[in-house]
């Protein structure tokens, strides 16, 4: 070819100059544990439904809860969320509202109709589940899903365990644990009601080829008050128990004292007060701060007009009135009493001093150990006895709801595979996603949004539900409050900011690749990831 | 002219609604055309250039987002986007000019459809992308010397006129030495001639590409090969220098702006906002350099970032003389935030701490806050509309 003056080369691009020789360090896409699944004690992927709800796809963002917990509605309510106590945005602005999103989206659930999907295979395994709580219910759906058949058996007339039996209506509508158990009954889990398993021996002549137990703690803990002979003394758990239960519901008189500065001692007040009592105090040892009740729930019981008498112990009940002895914090923080005496006027007093499991029917039941308590498992939950497992609140374990929906989901696995003959690998787990990893400029100011609630006058004389649920607009808002921690949530920064044009996009959902050819290993990718989910590695 | 090889087949497939983002007032006329043929015009503009979005919490101010219509999202986004600055550069790791000058000049590139001429400086820009007989750059591109851009582009736009071609667009660029010193004359030329080229000034505060000598866009105090830091007043003197930005509307051209690579968005809409307008018009764009400021090659835009929250680099709009928009603070930090990751700012803090002259660069940046209102009264938070669903 003919060239211009002075012309000797042909021209062209510096795509020849390939300058990825340059690297010492390359960027490398990670997935990280966001710490809001970390926290959450039934592991749930709560960055990953919270994508799919950002987006509005709210089936598939249910789809993704239901994989680990099928109570999303239930869970929306009652859980104590500790995902938002771990949640990195709270070092932003606030927590990302996941305990409101997600009962959104099980409330959606239940309005739209969905379902679980059915099981692919059918292994013909028998499974016995003791106890239809919410660790046995998880235990059973979970083994349903994996193809077993289920049998639960339960003591009760009605399902749910404390979720029916403890936690009251207005924070927990029944119609809403109706439905989320009604889908599992739906998968083909048979549920025995009124039935007391008294013998778990016989239960295992029965031919299972595995049982999960999961029988709770309903025994209310007693303290040793001297009493009258009419003094009107109960326990938290069976009051109620029996509110739920019974047709004629317990009445207590005018004014009625609990024991205790646990949640149920809140409950119980609050339904006393429910059903007519005029005045409700709860009578705590300690102070405040030291309840081991949630501060949000001290809060909705004292806007109820519930009282809280704290620094007391009761020391005599009698008709109609009690002594109480006034305490004294000592420089450890422990109670001591004063010697100092008052008088109250009562017409009952609720024990809710902590509940203990009955653990009879496996007291003599080979292999199985019984500790404080509780029943011995080992990593895979499985008891001394070979073939038997256990969660909830009968195991050693904090006693939530969640905690015992995870119970059910780890026992389910493994007892999936004690039943196939092998071990349960759990996956290994990715490292943190900590806060120190985000770079937080690239995420908007976005206010919480707070669900509302009923007034505290207006709602203490029935059982309206306390709290409502966030409408679609401020649901989706808050999910988009996510930061995504730790893993990639298509923001295209990466793809943005690189100075040599290295980074490709692969297409929608399947992220970026870089292409080594040109990356020069600066580093700006990793530094301006919003996520945190590019690192830096050494080239070998 | 070498033009790329690499012909910008893109730009078809491209989905140009950038300019909806603008709101026209006054004569539409004067807005097209862009003179002001002595009168100056009320100004035509009244929001900014970027309105930020608001809604979606999620990375509202990254490069893309998988939640906005894809209409709305940047030009970066575009996996189809120019590249008009293509791989293989021998721009340092983390550099800031390159990163710069794909942003401006994609923007400009969609803007214009891809007709565009672009007339480069001699400077670190030049000399990266084009050594003999490679080039990066995907659009048609012209250098011949390191102080006469504006006068080659001016030229280009006057030979475009003579054709009747005012399909393609010019845009000139340099670095700050190429701009505001050996340059400076022939610019304000193009400036008062009011001739229609968009300028780009890539500024990385000094003389990059002959080893870091000081330019009259230095910043005081900072190190240069030839403001060394010793003696008693170590590093750039104060009191000396340009503020470009401002000489440039002094001359009362139709718009001028200043931006960061910190900021792709408003980055973008002011190119887009630019190329919208005809005469002159002038963009000065912060670009960190690595080498030259002593900055970890990671951190180049982070540090340009803490240029301007600390607010030592106002980002503003001007139109005919007057200043019409400023980008707010949103996050404050002091200026030794943004000093302190440089080791061209390292004699500040070693081995004793200048607090005299740190306080005299935050005075600075404090005057700038008022200048420019960097720091709005704080607007109660409210909860901001969702916006219409993705159509994707
Ligand atoms: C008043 C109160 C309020 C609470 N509020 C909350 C809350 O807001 N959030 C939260 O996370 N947690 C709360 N908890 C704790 C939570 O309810 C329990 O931790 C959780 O229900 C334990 O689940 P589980 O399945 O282990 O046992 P349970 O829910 O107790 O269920 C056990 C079931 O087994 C049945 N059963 C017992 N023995 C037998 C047997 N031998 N044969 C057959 N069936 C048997 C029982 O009838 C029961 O239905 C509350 C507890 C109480 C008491
Ligand atoms: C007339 C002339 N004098 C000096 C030079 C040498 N020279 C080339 S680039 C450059 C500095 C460029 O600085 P700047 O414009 O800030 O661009 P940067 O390299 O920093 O991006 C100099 C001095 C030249 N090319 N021509
Ligand atoms: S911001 Fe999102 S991913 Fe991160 S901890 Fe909170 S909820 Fe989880
Ligand atoms: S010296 Fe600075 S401006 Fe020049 S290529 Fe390197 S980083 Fe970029
Ligand atoms: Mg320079």
């Amino acid at each position: 070819m003919q060239k211009p003056f002075a012309i000797t080369l042909d021209v062209g691009s510096s795509l020849a100059n390939q300058t990825g020789s340059w690297r010492t360090e390359r960027p490398v896409y990670v997935d990280l544990l966001p710490p809001c699944n970390q926290a959450c004690p039934a592991g749930e992927n709560i960055q990953q439904w919270l994508f799919h709800a950002e987006e509005g796809s709210y089936e598939a963002a249910w789809r993704q809860i239901v994989q680990d917990n099928p109570f999303p509605a239930i869970m929306g309510r009652v859980c104590y969320h500790p995902c938002q106590n771990a949640c990195n945005r709270a070092e932003v602005d606030e927590a990302v509202g996941i305990n409101a999103v997600e009962r959104f989206l099980g409330d959606e659930a239940i309005r739209q109709g969905w379902s679980f999907e059915p099981p692919a295979q059918l292994t013909g395994k028998r499974v016995l589940v003791i106890g239809a709580g919410p660790s046995g219910l998880s235990a059973a759906y979970h083994l349903r899903r994996m193809g077993h058949d289920v049998i639960i058996r339960e003591s009760g007339p009605l399902v749910g365990g404390m979720m029916r039996f403890g936690i009251p209506s207005y924070r927990l509508p029944r119609d809403i644990l109706d439905a989320e158990v009604r889908r599992i009954t739906d998968l083909g889990v048979q549920i025995e009601l009124n039935s007391t398993v008294t013998d778990l021996e016989a239960a295992l002549a029965e031919g299972f080829d595995a049982i999960f137990t999961a029988v709770g703690a309903h025994i209310g803990k007693r303290a040793y008050i001297p009493a009258g002979e009419s003094a009107k003394i109960l326990d938290a758990v069976s009051y109620l128990r029996d509110v739920e239960t019974e047709e004629d519901k317990p009445m207590l008189g005018r004014r009625v004292v609990v024991y205790g500065g646990g949640n149920t001692a809140i409950d119980a007040a609050r339904t006393a007060k429910r059903l007519g009592a005029e005045e409700a105090i709860i009578v705590y040892r300690r102070t405040r701060d030291k309840m081991p009740a949630h501060d949000f729930e001290v809060e909705e019981a004292l806007e109820e007009g519930i009282l809280l008498k704290w620094l007391s112990t009761i020391k005599h009940v009698d008709d109609g009135k009690m002594v109480v002895e006034k305490m004294a914090l000592d420089e450890t923080g422990f109670p001591q009493p004063t010697g100092e005496f008052e008088e109250l006027e009562a017409d009952s007093l609720v024990l809710a001093l902590g509940q203990e499991a009955d653990l009879t029917f496996l007291e003599d039941v080979e292999g199985i150990e019984i500790n404080d308590g509780v029943v011995t498992v080992d990593r895979s939950m499985m008891t001394g006895r070979k073939g038997v497992f256990a969660g909830g609140d009968m195991v050693p374990a904090e006693r939530t709801v969640t905690v015992a929906v995870g119970h059910g989901k780890k026992a389910a696995r493994h007892i999936d595979a004690y039943l196939r003959g092998t071990a349960y690998q759990p996956a290994a787990k990715h490292p943190v996603a900590t806060f120190d990893k985000l770079t937080t400029w690239y995420y908007a100011d976005a206010p919480h949004q707070q669900r509302p609630h009923l007034e505290g006058a207006r709602r203490a004389s029935t059982f309206d539900e306390v709290v409502s649920g966030l409408d679609e607009r401020t649901a989706k808002f808050e999910a988009r409050r996510c930061m995504s921690c730790g893993n990639c949530f298509a923001c295209d920064n990466c793809f943005g900011v690189c100075p040599d044009n290295a980074v490709k996009k692969t297409g929608i959902g399947k992220g970026y690749e870089i292409d080594y050819d040109y990356c020069k290993g600066c580093g700006v990718c990793v530094q301006e990831c919003p996520c945190g989910s590019i690192e830096m590695v050494p080239e070998t | 002219m070498s033009s790329s090889s690499a012909s910008p087949s893109s730009a078809e497939s491209l989905d140009i609604t950038s300019t909806s983002a603008l709101t026209i007032h006054g004569p539409s006329t004067v807005a097209d055309a862009g003179y002001h043929m002595g009168v100056v015009p009320e100004v035509v503009h009244d929001t900014p250039a970027a309105t930020p979005v608001k809604f979606y919490q999620v990375g509202s101010f990254a490069v893309g987002n998988r939640l906005l219509p894809v209409s709305e999202r940047s030009v970066q986004s575009d996996p189809k986007r120019f590249n008009s600055l293509t791989s293989g550069h021998r721009a340092c790791q983390g550099c800031g000019e390159a990163l710069g000058a794909r942003y401006a000049l994609d923007a400009a590139m969609r803007a214009a459809d891809g007709k565009l001429v672009a007339v480069n400086a001699t400077g670190c820009l030049e000399v990266f992308s084009t050594p003999y007989p490679e080039t990066s750059w995907r659009v048609a591109w012209l250098h011949s010397l390191f102080g006469n851009a504006p006068a080659v582009a001016s030229g280009v736009a006057a030979a475009y006129k003579a054709l009747g071609r005012d399909d393609i667009r010019v845009v000139a660029q340099g670095g700050d030495g190429g701009t505001v010193d050996i340059g400076f004359g022939c610019l304000s030329g193009m400036f008062e001639r009011n001739d229609d080229v968009l300028y780009i000034c890539y500024d990385n505060e000094a003389y990059m590409n002959t080893g870091v000598q000081r330019s009259g866009a230095t910043p005081p105090a900072a190190r240069t090969a030839t403001t060394q830091a010793v003696g008693d007043d170590p590093g750039n003197v104060f009191g000396q220098g340009k503020d470009l930005p401002r000489i440039a509307m002094a001359h009362e051209i139709p718009y001028v702006a200043t931006a960061t690579v910190a900021d792709l968005h408003d980055l973008e809409a002011k190119v887009t906002r630019a190329m919208s307008m005809r005469g002159a018009r002038y963009i000065h764009v912060m670009v960190p350099c690595p080498l030259g400021w002593g900055t970890a090659s990671c951190d180049t835009i982070k540090i340009a970032r803490l240029a301007t929250q600390s607010g030592l680099w106002p980002v503003f709009e001007g139109e005919y003389g007057e200043v019409v928009a400023s980008t707010p603070i949103r996050r404050q930090v002091p200026v030794e935030d943004y000093l302190k990751g440089q080791k061209r700012f390292a004699h500040l803090f070693n081995p004793v701490r200048r607090d005299e002259v740190i306080d005299r660069l935050q005075a600075q940046a404090d005057r700038n806050i008022r200048r420019y209102g960097l720091l709005p009264e704080a607007t109660s938070p409210t909860l901001p509309p969702i916006a219409e669903e993705a159509n994707a």
